[in-house]
């Protein structure tokens, strides 16, 4: 009975992988992690809001098999999305990296929160001193 | 007047800001090649029409070149080949073309009905040649100078338009600087 349902789940779990669209497998379980996890940050330029794993089309399996072979030959994973970058740009990446060109972008939330600090303390300074003003003598703003 | 200055500053700053964003937007869908400026990929490969032969970078170094990625399967790249071909009468530059994931016979086939435009056609069957110059829809066009840089990249059919306004102005300036 054991056996049986072993073999079932094993079954299943060879079915579930051939309805994946990549059914790539390399030989050691740490390559495949790395793997399974750059093909989800690459961006299929063909279809441009899935993932390299989750495309069907012909460009996305060509490059994944590019992955799958610079992985295979030592590359890290700095380098396979480099080697991305280099020829499809940073808009191949899903997760963008800093740069000078973008560093401004990156830096604009704190820049604003700054902004918006100075402001808020000079508004609630002037208040402050307004309301100072204001314990003056009421007859001269009716005479005004 | 002091305390409108802040915040007209401010909005001034970041109409400048997003109007540069406006202008500089690049087309919708078009992504900008990271090879404009940078030498053309290497590649070595069959030739479509004499399989025994290869169509190599190293030999196109030293004049201008229009590189066409095509493919039989590829409804816009029987658009352009009207263009490709007057192109071609012009004699202003050689085509040269690389046949991505196709079956050679049927293209082939296409160039002896519609007329072949090409110098030379690559065959990359693999597509580890296509995804070395990023490509990532056919047709699209690369203009390479003669030390071999990457000048101009057009994604989608080559129109006249396209041909007269960006890539002929671009190598008649730089042969008449030269001259």
């Amino acid at each position: 009975m054991r056996a049986v349902s072993v073999s079932a789940a094993v079954a299943l779990a060879a079915s579930i992988g051939a309805w994946a669209v990549d059914p790539t497998q390399l030989p050691d379980p740490a390559l495949q992690a790395r793997y399974e996890a750059l093909t989800h940050e690459l961006r299929c330029m063909q279809c441009q809001n899935e993932s390299l794993a989750d495309s069907p089309v012909d460009l996305a399996a060509d490059l994944r098999r590019q992955v799958r072979d610079l992985l295979l030959a030592g590359k890290s994973d700095e380098e396979v999305r480099g080697w991305m970058a280099a020829r499809y740009g940073d808009f191949i990446l899903f997760r963008p990296r800093y740069s000078l060109r973008n560093a401004w972008l990156w830096g604009a939330p704190a820049a604003l929160l700054l902004v918006g600090a100075l402001v808020s303390w000079r508004v609630v300074r002037q208040r402050t001193t307004l309301l100072a003003t204001d314990q003056a003598p009421l007859e001269e703003d009716g005479q005004a | 007047m002091n305390r409108f200055l802040l915040p007209l500053g401010l909005f001034v700053l970041l109409a400048v800001v997003l109007g540069i964003g406006i202008l500089h937007a690049p087309e919708k869908g078009i992504i900008a090649s990271p090879l404009l400026g940078k030498p053309a990929p290497q590649f070595s490969l069959p030739d479509l029409t004499e399989p025994r032969r290869l169509v190599r970078s190293a030999d196109l170094r030293g004049r201008w070149y229009l590189f066409n990625v095509w493919g039989t399967w590829c409804a816009e790249c029987r658009a352009e080949h009207g263009t490709l071909l007057r192109v071609q009468r012009e004699g202003v530059l050689p085509l040269i073309g690389l046949d991505w994931k196709d079956d050679e016979s049927q293209a082939r086939e296409w160039l002896t009905r519609l007329g072949n435009p090409y110098q030379a056609v690559a065959v990359d069957a693999s597509g580890r040649a296509a995804i070395d110059w990023g490509v990532y829809g056919a047709p699209e066009t690369f203009l390479i100078d003669p030390q071999g840089i990457v000048v101009y990249k057009h994604v989608g059919a080559l129109t006249e338009d396209i041909w007269s306004r960006e890539i002929l102005p671009r190598v008649s300036a730089a042969r008449a600087g030269k001259s």
